[in-house]
């Protein structure tokens, strides 16, 4: 902590942090001893994965802790003061006026029932002390440089009347209303999509750039803090693992944890030869109400093929695999299964039908069932689709879960005893026991962190050719889709707007969406944005 | 963050079986928790060894004297034909216990099965049901039960009849609203995709999941039904003579107050006693299964 001449003021910093949180049978530590400080106008942004501490650090910072979590040793100096010094009243007088917090839901942070501009300048009239008149004239200025339309009056609507990256910059524009010295922003562009998360990355830069705040900026994704943050801090398991500016991060990272944070991108696996077709759709159309969820849908997917099936939300990808799956019913057209017709809907299917097509969920921790054994998740569609019983069975369950590199003793244990990863696997084995020639992958390695996901799209390429089962992979994640995909299908607003192999699809011409999507993916440089921002500029002009 | 790495800490714990399970909950739970689970437990003791520990036969009649005072040979004294009180008493936990823990049972069985259907298939079956358990709910409670018992007659199958049907409304509420929350999830759904039954889905998938909301709604449900069981007994319609029931038992000997006997305040705060107990039990379950700790 020693100070420089030159330097600017320390505005955080933060020594020797330590924080346990309650678990069943006592307390854990989950911060093991952090140390960072952060000077006026810089960067500091905060990488791991889930549950290394990052947002526990975060709120620290603001001298907050989550209920069932408490501080042992350590301290949070902001400026001259000790933050866990003060008392709860002052500290909240601080927060909101000198520090904020950009939290990742905004949706879940506005209060629904209130103007935007009522709840954006309430920490500034309350706290403080500014004239209402003058705090809504700040806000009209940060909605203007934070590019938000309208800006005279964005804040005269609701939450809901505003898209997600409009509400998550109006709560950068909360955050920002007092000047404070210090913004948390904690995964504030996670919950969006690749093409608008640009928009607000772009002027959440801005903003911060023209303000001089220092920023604390905690993200899982290392692409995205290379574009926002000046210094990084790697950490694990509530430690900080490295500490370097970002180009020497990016460039020659020293710790080996570090390296495998972009272990998806890494991987690839070698293109297969075009077989005769598994899974024909001919004609989808769907709807919710009148809601077209999807139109004219037509696509194949081969034997023992991978098709990837990209968009942003609501493009209805999901509302595809469903469908498929025999859970929903489609206005028009049909699913052909080798050549076979199928029947539109689960009841209407027979158990063959239902044993070919299994579908794997994002979200393992909703799609075990919470009160069954590992065993009985895995023996159910054994016993089901094989009727296979007792010693039988059993045997089966163990080679399902080898088949998921998972150790056989787990066969007794409960979900909530796995971490979620292996949960994923579970749901996996589960999908592999009815011996299927179709899996569905709905986004199954969104919720994990990166080195989980290598690992288990590497397990399921070689589960491909093992088993020689097609994918259908329903993603947003375009390097996912480089690394394991044959063919892929760009959708947008319920419409295939690009199809072809992974060669075409990923490489010039592009489609304008397609392009606007793969532009919009983060790329592991620091530059990435700059060059983006200059190539849209100079396409404009 | 800390939510992830809380909800993994399970797996380093040791896998414990059932008995220790229970073991470790119990050394968790708040003095309140014990304190009822004492009181529920001494009921259950007397009312399933009743015929080992009352002193005398239930409908046996041990004295000359009616309503005789407290005295060696009758600790409590008598009643109204010279039974002896607190064998009553006694026998009375056995039949008021075990008459409103069978209602309970049936209105669950019944309220859960139609509760989780509805909440399974929705649609036009949830509708029906749904109305119709409305319909029942909206005629009140008692009064309902006394015309019931009035055209039936009041057996104690009628009883625990009328009272489980009309207890499951409650019970199909509360299971369809939980069953609600858990049909939606993927694992049901999935389930559903692999082609999976409707019992399956309610009894594997859907039953486990809302089982402890249930298990601590029926404790809730059974001091209802108990105390319903005891109103209508001190109104004359509930368990008739000569088998020994608190709320008639309070009525029968009611006169005594006038002269300054507190015997008919003793079933009376048996009754009071045993709710409060089970409410007691009842509120740590809900607690539990609910994850919400009033810790800090």
């Amino acid at each position: 902590m020693k100070s420089e001449p030159q330097s600017p003021p320390i505005v955080l910093s933060v020594t020797d942090l330590r924080i346990e949180a309650k678990a069943n049978d006592g307390w854990i530590e989950i911060v093991k001893g952090v140390n960072l400080t952060l000077r006026r106008g810089e960067v500091l942004g905060l990488v791991g994965e889930s549950g290394a501490g990052k947002s526990t650090i975060g709120l620290a910072a603001l001298g907050y802790f989550r209920p069932g979590c408490r501080r042992t040793r350590g301290s949070v100096r902001f400026g001259e003061t000790d933050v866990l010094g003060l008392t709860e009243a002052k500290r909240r007088t601080l927060r909101g006026t000198q520090v904020a917090y950009v939290a990742q839901s905004a949706a879940a942070s506005f209060n629904p029932a209130k103007r935007l501009m009522d709840q954006i300048v309430e920490a500034a009239v309350t706290r403080g002390g500014m004239q209402r008149a003058v705090a809504e004239q700040r806000a009209v200025a940060l909605f203007r440089s934070l590019q938000l339309p309208n800006p005279e009056i964005f804040g005269k609507r609701y939450p809901h009347q505003v898209s997600g990256g409009q509400l998550q910059r109006a709560m950068t524009a909360m955050a920002m209303i007092c000047q404070p010295d210090l913004i948390v922003f904690d995964e504030p562009t996670t919950a969006l999509d690749v093409t608008t998360q640009v928009e607000v990355l772009v002027s959440i830069r801005r903003a911060i750039k023209e303000h001089g705040a220092a920023v604390l900026y905690i993200s899982h994704d290392l692409a995205i803090v290379a574009q926002m943050a000046d210094r990084v801090m790697v950490l694990r398991y509530g430690e900080a693992v490295e500490e370097a500016p970002i180009r020497q991060i990016m460039e020659a990272p020293s710790h080996p944890y570090t390296k495998s944070l972009w272990a998806v991108r890494s991987l690839q696996t070698p293109a297969k030869p075009e077989l005769e077709p598994l899974l024909e759709v001919e004609g989808i159309s769907a709807a919710y109400g009148r809601f077209k969820a999807l139109e004219d849908i037509d696509f194949s997917i081969g034997k023992r093929q991978t098709l990837a099936v990209v968009g942003e939300s609501g493009s209805g990808k999901s509302t595809l695999g469903r469908l498929i799956a025999g859970l929903m019913p489609p206005v028009k057209g049909t699913v052909k299964l080798d050549g076979k017709s199928l029947p539109t809907l689960v009841r209407q299917r027979d158990k063959d039908m239902l044993r070919r097509i299994q579908i794997i969920y994002q979200s393992a921790d909703t799609a075990l069932n919470p009160r069954h054994t590992i065993r009985k998740i895995l023996g159910r569609p054994l016993t089901f689709f094989q009727s296979l019983r007792g010693a039988a069975r059993e045997q089966r369950v163990i080679e399902l879960l080898k088949m998921v590199e998972l150790d056989p003793g787990y066969a007794g244990r409960y979900p909530a005893q796995l971490s979620g990863g292996q949960r994923q696997r579970v749901a996996i084995a589960r999908a592999l026991a009815a011996n299927p020639d179709l899996i569905i992958c709905d986004e199954i390695t969104s919720a994990l962190d990166q080195l989980v996901q290598a690992g288990i799209l590497q397990m399921l390429a070689d589960l491909q050719q093992r088993l020689g089962v097609s994918y259908l992979f329903i993603t947003h994640d375009l390097e996912i889709v480089r690394a394991i995909a044959d063919r892929v299908i760009v959708m947008s607003q319920g419409r295939i707007v690009d199809q072809g192999s992974r060669a075409e699809v990923l490489s010039p011409p592009y489609p304008d969406y397609t392009k606007l999507l793969l532009d919009s993916v983060p790329e592991m440089a620091p530059d990435w944005l700059d060059r983006l921002l200059t190539k849209r500029s100079s396409a404009v002009n | 963050m800390s939510e992830s790495s809380l909800s993994a800490s399970p797996a380093s714990a040791p896998d414990r079986n059932m008995v220790q399970q229970i073991i470790h909950a119990l050394r968790q739970a708040p003095v309140t928790a014990l304190t009822g689970l004492v009181i529920v437990g001494i009921y259950v003791v007397a009312a399933v060894f009743a015929p080992w520990i009352a002193p005398y036969g239930e409908y046996e009649v041990v004295s000359d004297i009616p309503f005789a005072p407290w005295s060696e040979a009758n600790l409590l004294g008598t009643d109204q034909l010279g039974r002896d009180f607190l064998t009553r008493i006694i026998y009375g936990a056995r039949n008021s216990i075990g008459i409103a823990f069978v209602t309970t049972l049936l209105a669950f069985a019944i309220g859960g099965f139609f509760g989780i259907m509805a909440a399974a298939l929705r649609g036009w079956v949830d509708q029906v049901f749904s109305r119709l358990v409305d319909a029942v709910m909206s005629i009140p409670d008692l009064i309902f039960t006394l015309l019931l018992l009035a055209i039936f007659g009041s057996s104690v199958l009628n009883l625990i009849l009328i009272i489980a049907v009309l207890d499951s409304t409650r019970i199909f509420r509360i299971s369809r609203a939980s069953a609600m929350n858990v049909v939606t999830l993927d694992y049901v759904e999935a389930s559903t995709a692999r082609g999976e039954g409707l019992y399956w889905r309610i009894v594997h998938e859907i039953l486990p999941n809302i089982l402890p909301i249930l298990i601590s709604e029926f404790g809730m449900r059974f001091c209802f039904v108990f105390l319903v069981i005891a109103a209508l007994s001190f109104l004359g319609v509930g368990l008739q003579p000569p088998m020994a029931e608190w709320g008639s038992m309070v009525r029968d000997n009611a006169v005594l107050i006038n002269s300054g006997d507190i015997t008919p305040l003793i079933p009376a705060s048996a009754i009071a006693l045993l709710t409060v107990g089970v409410n007691f039990v009842a509120d740590w379950l809900l607690s539990k299964s609910s994850g919400l700790s009033n810790e800090e």
